[in-house]
C-alpha cells in the first residue's frame, strides 16, 4: 500500500465520519410543507416488540367458519412468510385451534408516520388468491361486494414464482409488469385457455381477490409457461408488492379481524436505554483500551470500529437506497455485536503482529506492510467462516424466494417447510453485513489511515506504533 | 505452565507454553461441563418459552392505573409456571387492556381461570378487571423450528469443516475442522449449562446466545490454527506438538486481549441490566459470558491439543504401516 499518502489518513478520516453522522442522523428533505427522508437514520429503524412493543391483531374465519387446523396451520405460515416480506423480522405468531384464532404481534411505535399499522393489518389478512379467469364477468354478493364468476383458468397455486420486472410491452414503450413462472399444472392449464381464446373478442381477466387488475385479450396461445400482469403499476415497487403477495401465497380460508390493540414491550418501556447505556459503556472502556495497549494504530481502530457499527446501522436502517429498513431484534442486536466483537480482534491481530514486527527489528513501513499481510489470512478466513454461517441462517429463516432461501430449500431444508423466522434471519442479516464492514473498515481502511499516519514527521517514533525504542 | 524454549519460537523472546500437556486437564474440565449440564437439566429442569412451547394468554380490560409488577406476583400465586404481562390499548375501542400469558402443559381449566380473575379482581378493586379474551395458543414456532435450527447448524458445520479442509490443507485440513468443531460444542454446552443453571427459560434470546457462539468460537479458534499453518511454513520440521505450543503461545495475548472486550462488553450489559431491572436481557448476556469465557479456552485448550493428539497418533500409525511393509 506504497499509495497512502499523508492526505489519505484525513481523506479517510472525513469518508468514514460523514457516513457515521449520516447513518446515525439520517437526512431529511425539506420540500415546502412535505419532509421527506432522503437518507434513513437511527430513527427510521423499527426496534421489535421486545424492546419497543407493537400491535396485536386477532384473527379469526369471517362468518365464523369452522376452520381446520390444517388451513391454521397454513394460514399462519402465510402470515409470517407477509411479515418478513415487509421487513418485519421479529413478530410473534400464534394459532388457537378450540377458537380458529390466529394472533400476530408485530412491532410499532405509536406515532410513526411512514409505517401504519391498520393498511399492514389489512394487508396481512387479505385473502390474496389471485385469479385468471375467462371472460369478465362478475356479480354482487349478499355483502354488497363485487365477486368475479367467470370460469378460473389458473390460480396462485399455478404460480412457481412471481418477479417484478420492468420490460417493453406489446407497443415497445417500457413498462412495470410482474412476470409469472407456472408450474406444470398451470402451464398446460394457460397454454390450453389461451389456445382456445386465441383471437376472439374475450379477454382472460386477472384478478386479486375480488379486484379486477387487468382484462387483456389473447393475441397469441402463451404455451411456454410465462405469463405477464401489466397496465395498473406506477412504480417499481407496486409491481414488487404484487409479486411479493403472490408468492407468499394465499391464505387458505376467508378470515376478518377481530381485535386490534397495542401492546407493551416484553422487555419494559425503557429497556432500549438501557441497552444503549450499556453499548455506550462498553464502546467507551474498549476506545479506551485499545488505545492505550496500541497508541496510534488503537486509535485508527476505534475510528474503524465506529465506521463498522456505522456500517451495521446503516444495513439495518435502510441508508442504502437499494434496501428496505428491517426491524432490529435483540438476535439482530446480537449480530451486530458479534460483528463488532471480530472487528476487535482483528485490530488486535493487527496491533500484536505490528508490535512483534517492530520489535524484531523492521523499519516502521516495512513493519506495517508485514503485519498487515500476516494478520490479514487470519482475519480472512476467520470472517469467511462467520459469512458462511451467516448465509446458511438467512437462506434457511429467509422469505422462501429470496436467492439463499431458494438454493438451500430445494436442497438441504427440503424436508422442512419453507417457513420465514425473522428472529434468525435478522441475526444473519445484521452479522453478514458486519463482517462485509469489517472488511471496508478493520481491514482497508485502517491499514490506509495507519500507512498514511506513519507518514508524518511527528508520528515516526515507532513506540507510537507499539515498538520498543532503539 | 512450564517453561519450554524449542525450537519453532518464530518471535523473538517470547515464552512458550506447552500447552499439549494439558491432556488431562482439558478431559477434566469437559467431563465436568459435562456433568454440570446434566445434574442442571435433572435438578433444575429445562423450561421453554411460550412462543416456542405454547400456552395460554389471557386478556383483561381495566380502568385506571395498574402495577404490573403487583399483577405478576398477584398471577404467580395462582399459577406456578413463568409469567410474562403486557399492557395495551384497543384500537378499536381505546379501552386499556392487560394480557398474562404463561406456558400451560393442557391449557388452563375453567376453574383456575375463574380463580386467577377472582384473585385480581380482589387485589386490584379500583381497576374494574374483566375478562375480555381467553386462549390457549399452539407455539408460534414449535418442533419444526428447533430441528431445522439443529439442521441449519449442522449444515453450517459441515462447510466450515470443509473450508477449514481447504484453507488448513497443508496441516491436516480435516482434523483440524472437526477438532473446531469439537470446541465449537464444548462452548455451546457451556452457555446451555449456563442457561439451565441460572433458570432461564429457552427464548429468542437463547437462539441469539447459540447463534453468537457459533461464529465467535469457530472465529477464535481459526485465528490459533493461521498462527500454527504459518509455523508450519517456517518452521517445517517442527513436531507437530511444538507447532502447536508455539502457535497458542504466540496467540495468548491477542486471545487474552479480545476476551477482555468481548467479555467486558456483556460485563457492562449484564451490569447496567441489573441496575435498571430490565431483567429479560439477561437470559442473553449471561449465558453469553459464560460461552465467551469457555471460547477463549477451548480454542486455545480443545481445539489445538486434541488435534495435536489426533494428528500425532495418524503420523505415528502411518510411519508403523510404513515400517511394516518395509
Amino acid at each position: 500500500m506504497k499509495k497512502a499518502k499523508k492526505s489519505t489518513f484525513f481523506i479517510v478520516l472525513v469518508l468514514i465520519l460523514l457516513f457515521s453522522v449520516s447513518s446515525v442522523l439520517g437526512l431529511d428533505y425539506q420540500f415546502g410543507d412535505n419532509c421527506k427522508p432522503l437518507i434513513n437514520g437511527v430513527d427510521d429503524i423499527r426496534l421489535g416488540i421486545d424492546i419497543q412493543g407493537g400491535v396485536d391483531v386477532t384473527f379469526g374465519p369471517a362468518n365464523d367458519v369452522d376452520a381446520t387446523k390444517e388451513q391454521l396451520d397454513a394460514a399462519t405460515a402465510t402470515i409470517k412468510t407477509r411479515l418478513v416480506n415487509k421487513g418485519i423480522n421479529d413478530s410473534e405468531v400464534y394459532s388457537d385451534e378450540d377458537s380458529d384464532r390466529i394472533i400476530v404481534r408485530f412491532p410499532w411505535q405509536a406515532g410513526e408516520t411512514d409505517f401504519d399499522p391498520e393498511t399492514a393489518v389489512k394487508e396481512l389478512g387479505e385473502t390474496a388468491e389471485l385469479t385468471f379467469r375467462k371472460g369478465t364477468a362478475s356479480e354482487t354478493d349478499e355483502n354488497e361486494e363485487t365477486v368475479p364468476t367467470g370460469e378460473i383458468v389458473i390460480s396462485g397455486a399455478d404460480v412457481q414464482s412471481a418477479q417484478a420486472v420492468n420490460m417493453p410491452n406489446d407497443e415497445g414503450q417500457y413498462e412495470y409488469m410482474v412476470k409469472l413462472i407456472l408450474n406444470d399444472s398451470g402451464k398446460s392449464a394457460f397454454a390450453a385457455a389461451t389456445t382456445e381464446l386465441k383471437g376472439s373478442s374475450t379477454p382472460i381477466s386477472i384478478w386479486m381477490d375480488n379486484i379486477m387488475i387487468s382484462a387483456p385479450t389473447v393475441n397469441n396461445a402463451i404455451t411456454d409457461g410465462e405469463a405477464y400482469i401489466s397496465g395498473s403499476f406506477e412504480t417499481m415497487s407496486d409491481a414488487q408488492d404484487l409479486a411479493d403477495k403472490i408468492n407468499s401465497g394465499a391464505l387458505p380460508l376467508k378470515i376478518e379481524t377481530k381485535s386490534f390493540k397495542t401492546i407493551s414491550p416484553t422487555m419494559g418501556e425503557g429497556s432500549l436505554n438501557a441497552i444503549l447505556l450499556a453499548g455506550a459503556i462498553a464502546l467507551a472502556a474498549i476506545a479506551i483500551y485499545m488505545i492505550v495497549l496500541y497508541k496510534l494504530p488503537g486509535m485508527v481502530a476505534v475510528i474503524a470500529i465506529i465506521g463498522q457499527i456505522a456500517g451495521s446501522i446503516a444495513a439495518v436502517s435502510g441508508w442504502f437506497g437499494f434496501m428496505d429498513s428491517s426491524t432490529l431484534t435483540i438476535p439482530g442486536i446480537a449480530g451486530i455485536i458479534l460483528a463488532v466483537g471480530m472487528g476487535v480482534d482483528a485490530n488486535i491481530i493487527t496491533g500484536e503482529r505490528l508490535k512483534e514486527e517492530l520489535r524484531s527489528g523492521k523499519s516502521l513501513e516495512s513493519g506495517i506492510n508485514v503485519a498487515y499481510k500476516k494478520a490479514f489470512s487470519a482475519i480472512l478466513d476467520g470472517n469467511i467462516t462467520n459469512v458462511i454461517v451467516a448465509i446458511v441462517l438467512m437462506g434457511a429463516f429467509g422469505v422462501p424466494t429470496s436467492f439463499f432461501s431458494k438454493i438451500l430449500n430445494s436442497t438441504i431444508f427440503a424436508a422442512f417447510g419453507a417457513t420465514a423466522e425473522g428472529v434468525v434471519y435478522s441475526f444473519g442479516y445484521t452479522l453478514l453485513a458486519g463482517v462485509i464492514f469489517n472488511f471496508v473498515m478493520g481491514v482497508f481502511a485502517a491499514r490506509l489511515m495507519v500507512t498514511s499516519l506513519s507518514k508524518f514527521k511527528c508520528f515516526k517514533n515507532r513506540k507510537l506504533f507499539g515498538g520498543d525504542v532503539k | 505452565m512450564s517453561k519450554n524454549n524449542n525450537s519453532a519460537n518464530t518471535a523473538p523472546a517470547k515464552k512458550i507454553y506447552n500447552f499439549c500437556s494439558k491432556k488431562m486437564m482439558i478431559f477434566i474440565i469437559t467431563a465436568a461441563i459435562v456433568a454440570v449440564t446434566l445434574i442442571g437439566c435433572l435438578v433444575r429442569g429445562i423450561s421453554v418459552a411460550i412462543e416456542f412451547r405454547g400456552g395460554t394468554m389471557i386478556t383483561y380490560q381495566y380502568t385506571g392505573d395498574i402495577d404490573t409488577n403487583a399483577v405478576k406476583a398477584a398471577a404467580g400465586e395462582i399459577i406456578t409456571d413463568s409469567i410474562t404481562i403486557r399492557t395495551g390499548e384497543s384500537l378499536d375501542s381505546d379501552a386499556k387492556e392487560l394480557t398474562i400469558s404463561f406456558t400451560s402443559e393442557n391449557g388452563l381449566t375453567v376453574e383456575r381461570q375463574t380463580d386467577l380473575t377472582d384473585k385480581l379482581q380482589e387485589k386490584f378493586p379500583d381497576n374494574d378487571l374483566t375478562l375480555y379474551d381467553s386462549n390457549d395458543v399452539s407455539p408460534t414456532t414449535g418442533t419444526e423450528f428447533f430441528l431445522k435450527c439443529i439442521v441449519a447448524v449442522i449444515f453450517a458445520a459441515v462447510l466450515i469443516i470443509l473450508y477449514i479442509a481447504i484453507r488448513f490443507r497443508k496441516i491436516g485440513g480435516w482434523t483440524a475442522g472437526l477438532c473446531s468443531v469439537l470446541a465449537l460444542l464444548n462452548d455451546l454446552l457451556v452457555a446451555f449449562a449456563a442457561t439451565i443453571i441460572f433458570g432461564f427459560e429457552f427464548s429468542s434470546n437463547t437462539v441469539a446466545v447459540i447463534l453468537t457462539i457459533l461464529g465467535y468460537s469457530i472465529n477464535n479458534t481459526i485465528v490459533i490454527y493461521d498462527r500454527i499453518r504459518e509455523n508450519k511454513k517456517l518452521t517445517p520440521k517442527a513436531s507437530i506438538s511444538q507447532l502447536v505450543n508455539a502457535g497458542c503461545s504466540q496467540s495468548l495475548t491477542r486471545s487474552i486481549r479480545t476476551s477482555v472486550t468481548t467479555i467486558g462488553a456483556m460485563l457492562s450489559i449484564t451490569i447496567v441490566v441489573l441496575i435498571s431491572g430490565y431483567d429479560s436481557l439477561l437470559s442473553f448476556s449471561v449465558p453469553l459470558m459464560f460461552g465467551l469465557v469457555s471460547g477463549t479456552y477451548s480454542s486455545l485448550f480443545v481445539a489445538p491439543v486434541t488435534w495435536a493428539a489426533w494428528e500425532e497418533k495418524r503420523t505415528s500409525k502411518k510411519s508403523g504401516k510404513k515400517e511394516k511393509s518395509e
